[in-house]
């Protein structure tokens, strides 16, 4: 936001479909935001400034999916533009929500919605930035953790790895010594194949994680189905659980059709 | 003035605001030959996503609609499931979705009144740009913003997609005593919402009064939050469920949003100066006697002096919030659980834009056969296109670049959310050459 001085890194933050809400995250900041803006120049940010100061950008944040030509066209721009590029939350790393369509007919979506469905124009599939250009980092979450996005800022200024766990949700029930509620009260819980990220917000609320972070890497989804069986979860049940905010990642992907055909 | 006989205004990117528009308005002498506010976010297709879900799902579906106002979503979605199944909730329970409802009234408010609005009165380009000659201000609104958050973040989980709301109540309630550890931090937000309504009263306003209709909630006692009956200032008092039979969602063809209008009448106004204007006595009265003080009352026709309002509705929702905790003790179970049956229910909750719209059907299992959501900003849409014809005559002589800032400033005294109403903005203001002669 217009912090110009020559020499500062410059950052620039993109939307393509999603609801705003990670690039809040940046604003909602608000004990690092002031500083953050001291030491970079936030050169494209329209949610927050009239300024749209042009590229080359050090950092670009690309936040939302990609569901129209116009915008399979606008990324490759983007990532021209962008020296480092990094994808925040769910919808720029796995379709996001807007995924659910692509299991069905998205015609049939647009008519159910729209009064005059020739009036738009969408594609069939919703899918992430990194089907379409090498994306150098992802922020997984639905949405991301405000202090993951500090420290990729930081670290990637410092030109470090920054330090984001892989580990799942479970790792972090743990450190906050919560009772596992799907052992102890038989709660259907996808934390064991969700990656960490959120502080195991759902579990410490008494309720089951519902997949925000998406799958982590080796994440078991075939021994998960299994346990939510036994805890009586139905197939259509499970389907829905992994058809959630990251529908579209490819283990929760397998896992949801692999129910929906058992 | 001489050659600017026919001229359009464009703005491609409309900037701080939720999600992505653009707007055109095309002029032909003085007058107003075209007005456009056209939406480019994509289509976002929740009604249909809600179809085949369960409707336990819907809070969290709902919300990520929009990552500004999700506890709005989430309120108007458990409160049309709870119709459906016929819950009543625990008295303890309502009193903690309005304290959650405040504290996304206190971030979204601050963040419009200070981040997104003020740098318009104050020709700075953003907050960041005017933190470096106002920076006790801009670290008001900062805190201002966090303590809003920081009761959705205690009562729900995260500030952004909150999780603990569901049907029947939470899926875990708070004790007295975490409630209370809000309360210094509340009291330092209602002196600061008191400045706030000071510091934007001293601001300078067009004059731009419109005869508008203004739609909101009204309760009997209360200013509206999570329900009442809606009403207008032109003689609608209709039970919330009956809402589609008085208001009509037209498909136009450069948007990717749906325009609404009252049936038989045309646009509406909906938000900050609506509820105002409809619920002026409901106020609690240090926000009541904090408008006064800044020439506040109602009818307020002057779109521009929104800011103030909103600063208005900041006081009322510090003031709640401090009621809501003095009051609370904690429910006897933090839900209460209903067996499925099928049926239809409605629900109309204020969210921080205004009037918010969701109405499910469900099947004997509790799965959604069909939703409609009607947000505030698609039900703003046409009184914004209205506006802008009016008042893109009465800047029409000036500077292009300034006739376009002002236009912008306009369109964002509504604080649209762009992302919402797909289910945002670009202003056009370019020479048209055809009709210059």
């Amino acid at each position: 936001m217009s912090s110009k001085s020559k020499g500062k890194p410059k950052i620039a933050v993109f939307k393509f479909a999603s609801c705003d809400g990670c690039q809040l995250s940046l604003l909602d900041a608000e004990d690092e935001l002031l500083a953050v803006a001291e030491a970079i120049e936030i050169a494209y940010f329209p949610e927050a400034t009239r300024a749209m100061g042009k590229g080359p950008y050090d950092i670009g944040l690309v936040e939302g999916s990609i569901t129209t030509h116009q915008d399979a066209q606008r990324i490759q721009e983007v990532r021209r533009q962008c020296k480092t590029l990094v994808t925040i939350g769910a919808c720029a790393t796995a379709g996001g929500i807007q995924a659910l369509r692509n299991w069905r007919d998205v015609d049939e979506f647009v008519r159910l919605v729209y009064p005059t469905p020739q009036f738009i124009s969408t594609l069939k599939l919703s899918t992430p930035i990194a089907e379409h250009v090498p994306v150098d980092f992802e922020l997984r979450g639905c949405p991301i953790n405000k202090s993951h996005l500090i420290e990729l800022i930081v670290a990637t200024l410092a030109g470090r790895k920054p330090a984001i766990p892989s580990y799942s949700v479970c790792m972090e029930c743990k450190r906050r010594a919560n009772v596992c509620i799907a052992v102890a009260r038989s709660v259907a819980c996808l934390g064991p194949a969700t990656q960490a990220g959120c502080g195991a917000l759902c579990p410490s609320y008494d309720r089951g994680c519902y997949g925000c972070y998406g799958p982590m890497e080796t994440a078991n989804t075939a021994s998960l189905r299994n346990q939510l069986r036994v805890l009586g979860q139905t197939d259509d049940q499970i389907v829905r659980a992994m058809r959630g905010f990251n529908a579209w990642a490819w283990q929760f992907r397998k896992a949801s059709e692999e129910s929906e055909h058992p | 003035m001489n050659g600017r006989g026919g001229r359009t205004i464009r703005v491609d990117t409309l900037a701080r605001v939720e999600g992505e528009g653009s707007l055109y308005i095309k002029m032909a002498g003085d007058r107003v030959a075209d007005v456009k506010l056209k939406i480019f976010e994509p289509p976002r297709l929740f009604e249909a996503f809600l179809r085949g879900r369960h409707c336990t799902e819907a809070p969290d579906i709902t919300a990520r609609i929009c990552g500004i106002c999700p506890v709005a979503y989430q309120m108007s979605a458990v409160h049309a499931v709870e119709r459906a199944l016929g819950i009543h909730i625990d008295p303890a329970v309502r009193l903690l979705r309005r304290l959650f409802y405040c504290g996304e009234w206190i971030e979204s408010h601050a963040l419009h009144i200070y981040m997104l609005h003020a740098p318009d009165f104050l020709a700075y380009e953003d907050a960041i740009a005017m933190a470096r000659d106002h920076r006790p201000i801009v670290e008001r609104a900062l805190r201002l913003k966090k303590i809003g958050n920081r009761i959705v973040q205690l009562l729900g989980g995260r500030e952004i997609h909150p999780l603990s709301a569901t049907i029947g109540g939470f899926y875990k309630t708070p004790t007295k005593q975490t409630l209370l550890e809000l309360r210094t931090d509340l009291e330092w937000a209602l002196e600061a919402s008191l400045e706030t309504v000071r510091w934007t009263a001293s601001l300078q306003f067009p004059n731009f009064e419109q005869d508008y209709e203004f739609v909101a909630l009204r309760h009997p006692d209360e200013y509206p939050l999570n329900e009442g009956r809606l009403v207008s200032n032109r003689g609608l008092d209709i039970d919330v469920a009956e809402y589609e039979d008085h208001f009509l969602e037209l498909h136009v063809k450069h948007s990717n949003a749906l325009h609404s209008v009252v049936r038989g009448r045309s646009s509406y106004l909906v938000g900050p100066l609506a509820r105002f204007n409809l619920n002026f006595e409901r106020l609690p009265d240090v926000a009541r006697k904090a408008a006064i003080e800044a020439g506040l009352r109602p009818p307020i026709k002057n779109l521009f002096r929104s800011i103030v309002v909103r600063a208005v509705e900041l006081v009322f929702a510090c003031s709640e919030a401090l009621r809501a905790i003095g009051e609370y003790e904690p429910p006897p179970a933090p839900r209460i659980e209903a067996s499925s049956r099928t049926g239809v229910g409605q629900a109309i909750t204020e969210a921080p834009r205004g009037i918010l719209y969701h109405r499910y059907a469900l099947d004997e299992k509790g799965l959604i056969l069909a939703a409609k959501i009607v947000p505030p900003t698609s039900q703003n849409l046409k009184r914004i296109e209205d506006d802008l014809r009016e008042y893109a005559a009465q800047v029409a002589a000036w500077p292009i670049e300034e006739a376009t800032w002002k236009c912008e400033q306009a369109v964002r005294c509504y604080d649209p959310c762009i992302s919402c109403a797909t289910h945002f903005l670009k202003l056009v203001v370019q020479p048209d050459d055809a009709s210059r002669g």
